[in-house]
């Protein structure tokens, strides 16, 4: 018998997130993929699903699921499981993504695996491989629960894949609970941003305790102008309040595969590596020869940032302009 | 408005920590432990909220014997009290059995709102706040970078892709907040000696009303079938900055065709 497997598609501007395509992907290597939809979503948007692996959609348009976080979503998802029982369900390692399993793992009293970078199914169980204590131990865990297994899948994991379906939607009714508009979505906020976003740049250039302060990623900034690249940083200097978080690539931050990676004034602590060590190149430039981030690096400088860096600045305007 | 904060006491972050290759769990007891700074923010959120409007913050943690030095951290920063499940029987939960047990230490508690970190820095699953708020019965509102109280009501500045969400709930709530929301204070000398009369209540899970089946490892549903090290990455070439290393850069980028 194949497995269903379930996807929690989420959207961003009306798109189907990337990071639920790569979870669809997986799905249909692994058994009968399925994807839950909800809230106002396009025509184009729900297609795309089915293009990337689909078979069944299951989706609700309300806008309760928009204007009201994580207790509608969990209402209709917890009955959805309830009657259809899909071996297994996936959620991105996103804000909505958590707050939805958090709640279902509770209500369902099945818990779930969180930091997912793959699994399978063996028999009915499942086996997640998940980076235990940042990228220096890895570990295979399984949910001894019976019924639906929760997985929370890290960003990037797998590759998405066209692999058309036929559509086939099954319209499900809106949550219609009493109590569960309480989290209310009262406004949404762009920040503009100038360059590539962070997830999408395929140059990074990270900094971290030693840039000393938050006036020193001015620096960090041209580099990237230079590169065409975006800046990110380690936890300690979105802790030191340097940066915000939105800028925090690691473990409980962004995830990030781009072809170089600049780790700067970055010592390389687990929770780092794990959110940037799937780069192509890691160029590294820090003061401390026995910093573990060396270990990873594919070019790596022993030096002192503030002038190694603006002498790559210089250096690469001069190439430009030559 | 009283606040409960949930928050870990961790080993420190000088500690490199190993894993037992029996149990599968971090080999916590013995080594340094501090209040984990996303608790200590957590902690500081609460102080802030209650100093502006009244009320009282009790911490509530638990851990092992080793995590009194963490809880009296918080009670020095200004935490008027502390609840910590201290029990062999809680060895070994997972995210849903420490939820349980700290959603029933919070139940005897007074509360408008529960804050929480959105993960911890040793573990970081990052769910239990979502598990402990539907426990409670209570609405949560995360990844909240801004918190504000008035007239009964919560509203944050909720973390998105784009920049951010303007989120709102009625109390009683439970809020999960961002590393970095806020810069903890430093324990002063007068908080430290008043700590030190403060009282810490420590309970079992059984005075909880749990049973040992929903705790600790029998009661987890996730178990750990093999822990080990991941493939290295091949370590490439690191130079010593002479003077050219920013140049030195550059031509590695060349060669790669970046540039």
């Amino acid at each position: 018998m194949t497995d269903t497997i379930w996807v929690y598609a989420e959207l961003s501007d009306d798109k189907i997130t990337t990071t639920s395509l790569e979870m669809l992907a997986k799905a249909g290597e692994v058994g009968k993929a399925e994807a839950i939809l909800l809230g106002p979503a396009s025509d184009d948007a729900v297609k795309t699903l089915a293009e990337h692996g689909a078979s069944q959609i299951y989706r609700c348009a309300d806008a309760v699921y928009r204007d009201y976080l994580t207790l509608p979503a969990a209402e209709t998802v917890a009955g959805l499981i309830e009657e259809h029982k899909p071996a297994v369900m996936l959620f991105a390692s996103s804000y909505a993504g958590r707050d939805l399993v958090a709640n279902l793992s509770a209500r369902l009293d099945c818990g779930a695996i969180t930091d997912v970078g793959d699994f399978e199914l063996k028999d009915g169980s499942v086996e997640a491989t998940i980076p235990a204590l940042g990228a220096s131990y890895q570990n295979t865990t399984t949910l001894v629960n019976q019924g639906t297994k929760l997985l929370v899948v890290r960003p990037k994991s797998f590759e998405p894949k066209v692999n058309e379906q036929p559509l086939s939607i099954e319209e499900v009714p809106a949550a219609s609970v009493e109590g569960l508009r309480k989290v209310h979505m009262k406004d949404r906020i762009a920040i503009k941003r100038e360059g590539p976003s962070l997830e999408g740049a395929k140059i990074v250039i990270s900094g971290g305790r030693g840039l000393k302060g938050e006036e020193n990623f001015a620096m960090l900034k041209e580099l990237a102008d230079v590169l065409g690249g975006a800046v990110g940083a380690s936890r300690a200097a979105v802790d030191a309040g340097w940066v915000p978080y939105a800028m925090q690539i690691g473990q409980t931050g962004k995830t990030v595969k781009p072809d170089v990676y600049f780790a700067i004034g970055i010592s390389g602590a687990v929770q780092h590596l794990s959110g940037m060590k799937t780069a192509k190149y890691i160029i590294t430039i820090n003061k401390d020869p026995e910093s573990p981030i060396f270990q990873y690096s594919d070019f790596g400088v022993v030096g002192d940032l503030f002038k190694v860096v603006p002498q790559l600045i210089e250096e690469l305007k001069k190439r430009k302009g030559a | 408005m009283n606040i409960v904060v949930c928050g870990k006491v961790i080993p420190a972050s000088t500690v490199t920590i190993e894993i037992d290759p029996n149990t599968k769990r971090m080999m916590r007891k013995g080594v340094p432990h501090e209040l984990d700074p996303a608790a200590a923010s957590a902690v500081e959120e609460g102080l802030r909220l209650t100093e502006k409007h009244g009320g009282a913050v009790t911490l509530v943690t638990m851990g092992t014997s080793d995590a009194t030095i963490g809880i009296r951290n918080a009670l020095a920063m200004g935490a008027a009290s502390a609840v910590h499940i201290l029990d062999d029987a809680v060895a070994g939960s997972d995210t849903l059995g420490t939820a349980k047990i700290l959603a029933a230490a919070i139940k005897q508690q007074e509360f408008d709102l529960v804050i929480c970190a959105t993960e911890s820095s040793d573990s970081y699953s990052g769910i239990v706040w979502g598990q402990i708020a539907y426990f409670l019965g209570i609405p949560p509102v995360t990844f909240a970078k801004e918190i504000a109280v008035e007239d009964r009501k919560i509203t944050i500045k909720r973390q998105s892709e784009a920049g951010y969400d303007v989120v709102e709930s009625s109390l009683p709530a439970l809020v999960a907040c961002s590393s970095g929301i806020n810069e903890p204070r430093y324990p002063q000398l007068k908080g430290i000696m008043a700590a030190k009369k403060k009282e810490i209540k420590i309970y079992k899970a059984a005075d909880l009303g749990l049973s040992p089946d929903d705790v600790g490892e029998k009661g987890a549903r996730e178990k750990v079938l093999a822990i080990g090290r991941p493939p290295k990455r091949q370590a490439g070439k690191a130079v010593a900055d002479e003077g050219e290393g920013g140049k030195q850069i550059a031509e590695f980028l060349a060669e790669i065709k970046v540039i």
